[in-house]
């Protein structure tokens, strides 16, 4: 049997060296970029006209001084950034526990018929009721604020999803049977009881909450107009605009870096436990 | 679903409390969602952009705005880009997810530092969209360090111009989500994967099936139902494709407009307070991707049950 198998297929050592082969090429095309990121942001607008190097320069704090000193304000776009994906993952992941705990543990009428509105809006993306949206924040005063980035993603139908896939499979409701009988209020027993059980879950969707409202570009570019108001997606998409072969290089590629970096190394740090994350959800992007 | 049905007697004068715990999300899904969308219907009935300084409208024109959306070849064009990228993303996505899942799912391969290999191929999913394509930007353009490598290396005599030709642009828009997205692809697939029921793959290999044969048909024919799930996500998602080309080609969808997708131009109708073809364009993408939405609610359901 073992001669048929070999003769009709490849050998189990073939496999292992293709599957290597290609996992490791793969590898090579997910990381170069960042690679030749790292490398250029090190290097002064004069080495890199000459020709790219595989070795790093020693420009790094050069360039960051340059980009400091520039018109772009980086800090500040790199603190709205941080204020506004920390609170929409904050609220959102709240809410939406909240929303999920009412599904789960209560027993009402239209029940069943809201949990399928949830289910059929929740692909439905933001883009398509954005000009809606711009007018009423418009008509609300809300424009160039940070409120209408924050305060709508309370209502998040996928992290909600989430939440409640994650209380069906963990919260046995006779935990909120016990809590009642203590006497304790439904309030309390939600805020003390069910969202410590549920930390595995807050925390994932916290961080795919953070990541995606820290990368949010469509929403807050028609939203934010003021200079010191703006994310860090919006100045990128402003250097792209800027006359850019006039501009210095090194700075290009250091203001890259600073974008994408503090995701990377928070990413790195937590990833075994976020890549068991997406596969728990089912339901991501 | 019965635990709750069986606990009714006992629960139900807490169950007000239901409704309780519903008024954040539903609030603020009536103000920030559901106002908008009507809205977004009700200016598409109307007559309302600005040319220079002067406002024209509001005033009701009826279907003119779909009309007039429809009958230009512009619509058209940005449709046929838009599902262009996608099917550049998505053929070699698919492909390489299935293999690699099939890969990381495969006991008998025992993959060496899986979790390595794991973590990479799902970081670029994290990356800002609009900085990996500047960084795309600065790294393919014509004195940039693509060409410069490519030269060095003897490959390319001339710098080749990639943001000045057609599939150029669209070939590094769909690369660029491809690197985004097949990482996550993946991990769904091997997910799926390692939800098959191993004495399937046992009694296979008995029967001397080759890895080959059990893929196809064991494997493919198993994944059917989230193979399905991710099209469709896909699909949304590729319709939705908009920081990549917008910050690639600065908002122009250059070359001659062939990397402009519905959203960007979209973005340009918002920009410009273009209210009454914008919301025509809203609606026509609020109908597709609803239907699409529909295939997928149709999915979870059957996951669920």
């Amino acid at each position: 049997m073992n001669t048929a198998k070999a003769s009709k297929g490849l050998s189990i050592k073939t496999r292992r060296i293709i599957a290597h082969a290609t996992l490791i090429l793969i590898t090579f095309l997910c990381l170069f970029w960042f690679y030749v990121l790292i490398i250029n942001a090190t290097r002064s607008n004069g080495e890199m006209t000459r020709g790219f190097s595989p070795l790093p320069s020693t420009h790094l704090l050069d360039n960051w001084r340059n980009l400091l000193a520039g018109t772009l304000p980086v800090w500040s776009g790199m603190f709205n950034s941080i204020f506004i994906a920390t609170c929409t993952a904050a609220l959102s992941v709240y809410f939406s526990a909240m929303t999920a705990y009412a599904i789960h543990a209560y027993d009402f009428k239209f029940k069943k018929a809201i949990f399928t509105f949830i289910m059929m809006i929740m692909m439905i993306p933001t883009q398509v009721t954005s000009l809606g949206f711009l007018q009423l924040i418009g008509k609300m005063k809300l424009d160039d604020t940070f409120i209408p980035l924050i305060v709508p993603q309370i209502a998040a139908p996928i992290t909600f999803f989430y939440m409640k896939q994650y209380l069906e499979s963990t919260l046995p409701l006779s935990i909120v049977e016990a809590a009642r009988i203590d006497g304790s209020g439904e309030f309390r027993t939600f805020n003390s009881i069910v969202l410590p059980l549920m930390k595995p879950a807050l925390s994932v969707q916290a961080i795919f909450t953070f990541v995606t409202s820290w990368n949010n570009y469509f929403i807050p570019a028609l939203v934010l107009h003021t200079d010191s108001r703006k994310t860090l997606p919006i100045l990128i998409a402003q250097l792209r605009s800027a006359d850019f072969l006039k501009f210095d290089m090194g700075q290009v590629y250091v203001m890259i870096a600073f974008s994408i970096f503090p995701v990377v190394i928070v990413y790195l740090i937590l990833s075994k436990f976020i890549i068991q994350g997406i596969a728990l959800g089912g339901v991501k992007g | 679903m019965e635990k709750i049905k069986r606990k009714r007697g006992k629960v139900v004068s807490y169950n007000k409390w239901g409704y309780f715990f519903l008024i954040p999300f539903a609030t603020v899904y009536i103000i920030f969602q559901l106002v908008p969308l009507v809205s977004t219907f009700y200016n598409s009935f109307f007559e309302n952009y600005r040319s220079g300084l002067m406002q024209v409208g509001p005033n009701f024109i009826g279907l003119e705005n779909y009309k007039t959306l429809f009958s230009t070849p512009d619509i058209w064009i940005y449709v046929k880009n838009t599902l262009i990228m996608w099917v550049m993303c998505f053929i070699p996505q698919i492909i390489v997810s299935l293999l690699l899942a099939s890969w990381f799912a495969d006991p008998q391969l025992r993959v060496k530092c899986a979790g390595f290999f794991k973590t990479v191929i799902y970081m670029p999913n994290l990356i800002m969209a609009s900085a990996f394509a500047m960084l795309f930007f600065t790294l393919f353009s014509d004195s940039g360090p693509i060409n410069s490598i490519l030269m060095q290396i003897g490959l390319l005599e001339q710098p080749f111009k990639f943001l000045s030709n057609v599939w150029g642009t669209r070939t590094l828009v769909a690369f660029m989500n491809f690197l985004m997205w097949f990482g996550n692809t993946t991990i769904l697939l091997m997910a799926g994967m390692m939800g098959i029921d191993p004495a399937l793959f046992e009694a296979a290999s008995v029967d001397g099936a080759t890895s080959t044969q059990t893929f196809y048909k064991v494997t493919l024919p198993m994944l059917r139902p989230i193979l399905i799930y991710v099209i469709i996500t896909s699909l949304i998602g590729g319709l939705q494709l908009f920081d990549v080309p917008q910050v690639l080609t600065n908002g122009t969808g250059e070359p001659m407009r062939s990397s402009m997708t519905l959203i960007m131009y979209l973005n340009k109708h918002l920009f410009s307070k273009n209210y009454g073809m914008g919301g025509a364009l809203s609606v026509f993408m609020f109908f597709i991707t609803g239907i699409l939405s529909l295939f997928v609610y149709q999915f979870s359901n059957k996951k669920n049950d």
